[in-house]
């Protein structure tokens, strides 16, 4: 009976791989030793842990055997100074505090795979690997890529963060907010190539959202008071939550509007509106105004929390969009408005809205998809069929493109 | 302290006043850029920094083979090419990048931030 073992391993996986490769990274100032050490020591501990059982504390157990990982390796290592190097290291005396407003191994570990130095394929890959702990090969078949190229990019970033002196620490106070804005893209890029894959149909994807959840919920342990922040989880969980009835098993995407509410998870949409209503109360006493996660995590929240489609407040979904179009006046935020407001307004004010945006998405597959819907309930039969055809044309993921699909036949008949 | 050197890219083909569009604008860029030296100098990051005559000025040299080959104009075909540079020590890519973002502010060019090797590079070149 090995399996309760198994699942025992595999959290004490997910709950310290960051804390294990972040700690050795501190202390031996090298990503590679660390991530490999981190790797052994948890071979170790399953083959011991199988055996022995999982200890008291598995954490400071995986910490002690990964940092003995490290110093046989870097004894083995022919460097000149290495045993030196190695005995001064038997004792963790690097200090723990002064480097940024926060102290924690695992948030350097976040600022440094996510530097704005790396391209943002390198930090994707970097993170999922030494902060969620994934294999290279779970990343490359995630991304749709062959093992060998995601291992050569790990590679190449790791030697630039070396190479270039990219710092492992907590930026400052001022820098932090900056900084986080692309911490904060990496997270919700995993997000949504969990969510919305660009192709292929391996499940591995659902479990991307899962793991950017996880990287979201680190983040909120250790900035718990940064609004996007927490606004961003709140949005991963309630997007999340209507996973299974989004795209159910027979592979064509189901609209929001006619998802079955029942089978959304309840447990995750509840743990986001908390954080919702947690974020509108801080505003409330005076925090600094929502940003975009925030106002996004609010619309989903709005969406989700209608009993049924028609009963949704479209008006504060309007109100909403407004709020984000003034901050991030991009034409993407604008369609979404446009299609609300449609909601709101009737049909044709929303086309107008949605017309304007032509030139800037005329290869989004999302433009011709929202104008196709519109022209239809316009009954403007020919022009919808020709912007279902397009949207076709550009959607790259299956289940939408069967949908759209479905759509124009109908109106064909 | 890291080695760093800050590269600054500017167009092929020059006016009369350099990179600039004017005299003044010239002046102004000057005028700024010697303030920014001024300060790494001052804050200890200054190593060297010179701006570069226009790359037509250049001759490329292969001296690999017997006889030294001579060729009219820069190594590369490119559109811009460096206009001159800053060679700075710093403590991490950080504070390099910030100089940098200074220093293209200054002197109204994009600038390629690249790190020197090590002598620690060095060593595990040939360790390994």
């Amino acid at each position: 009976m090995t399996a309760p073992i198994d699942e025992a391993i595999a959290r004490v996986h997910h709950d310290e791989w960051a804390r294990v490769v972040a700690g050795l990274a501190r202390r031996f100032g090298d990503l590679d030793v660390a991530e490999d050490a981190t790797a052994e020591a948890f071979a170790a501990a399953v083959e011991h842990w199988r055996r022995n059982g999982v200890p008291p504390n598995p954490g400071g157990w995986l910490i002690i055997t990964a940092t003995r990982r490290a110093i046989d390796r870097l004894r083995r290592e022919s460097h000149r100074d290495a045993k030196y190097q190695a005995a001064s290291m038997l004792i963790d005396n690097s200090p723990a505090v002064a480097d940024g407003p926060i102290e924690d191994d695992r948030l350097r570990l976040v600022f440094t795979c996510c530097h704005p130095a790396l391209s943002m394929e390198a930090r994707v890959a970097l993170t999922l690997r030494l902060v969620g702990g994934l294999t290279v090969g779970e990343i490359a078949s995630a991304f749709l890529v062959p093992e060998t190229t995601l291992a050569q990019r790990i590679t190449r970033a790791k030697r630039k963060i070396k190479a270039a002196h990219i710092p492992y620490l907590v930026p400052s106070a001022t820098e932090v907010q900056r900084r986080l804005t692309g911490v904060l893209a990496v997270v919700y890029l995993i997000f949504n190539e969990g969510y919305l894959p660009s192709g292929g149909d391996e499940n591995l994807r659902t479990d991307l959202s899962g793991e950017a959840i996880r990287l979201g919920r680190l983040l909120r342990e250790l900035l718990p008071s940064d609004g996007e922040v927490t606004g961003l989880l709140a949005l991963m969980l309630l997007t999340g939550a209507r996973h299974a009835a989004r795209v159910p098993p027979d592979g064509e995407l189901v609209t929001l509007g006619d998802q079955d509410r029942s089978s959304w998870d309840r447990d995750q949409l509840v743990e986001g509106w908390a954080l919702v209503r947690e974020r509108l109360a801080a505003v409330d006493a005076g925090a600094a105004p929502p940003g975009r996660y925030q106002l996004l995590a609010a619309v989903n929240s709005v969406h989700t929390y209608a009993p049924s489609a028609n009963r949704t407040d479209w008006s504060q979904i309007v109100t909403l969009y407004d709020r984000l179009v003034e901050i991030e006046p991009s034409p993407v935020v604008r369609l979404n408005r446009a299609v609300a407001l449609s909601e709101y307004d009737g049909p044709a004010v929303g086309l107008a809205e949605v017309d304007r945006l032509t030139d800037a998405l005329a290869d989004y597959h999302a433009f011709h998809a929202a104008r196709a819907h519109l022209l239809r309930l316009l009954g403007r039969t020919d022009e919808a069929v020709a912007a279902y055809d397009t949207a076709i044309r550009l959607a790259g993921n299956p289940a939408e493109q069967r949908y759209l699909a479905r759509r124009r036949d109908e109106l064909r008949r | 302290m890291a080695r760093y050197m800050l590269s600054v890219f500017g167009p092929t083909e020059r006016t009369d006043f350099g990179d600039y569009d004017s005299k003044e604008a010239m002046l102004q860029a000057f005028a700024d850029t010697g303030a920014f030296n001024e300060k790494l100098e001052r804050e200890g990051y200054f190593v060297f920094a010179d701006g570069l005559s226009a790359a037509t000025n250049a001759t490329t040299v292969d001296g690999r083979g017997a006889q030294p080959v001579f060729t009219d104009g820069p190594y590369l075909e490119t559109k811009e090419h460096v206009g001159g540079f800053w060679v700075i020590e710093a403590p991490d890519l950080d504070v390099a990048l910030a100089l940098a973002a200074e220093g293209s502010k200054a002197c109204r060019g994009r600038v390629e931030v690249r790190p020197f090797h090590t002598e620690q590079d060095i060593q595990e070149m040939l360790g390994s």
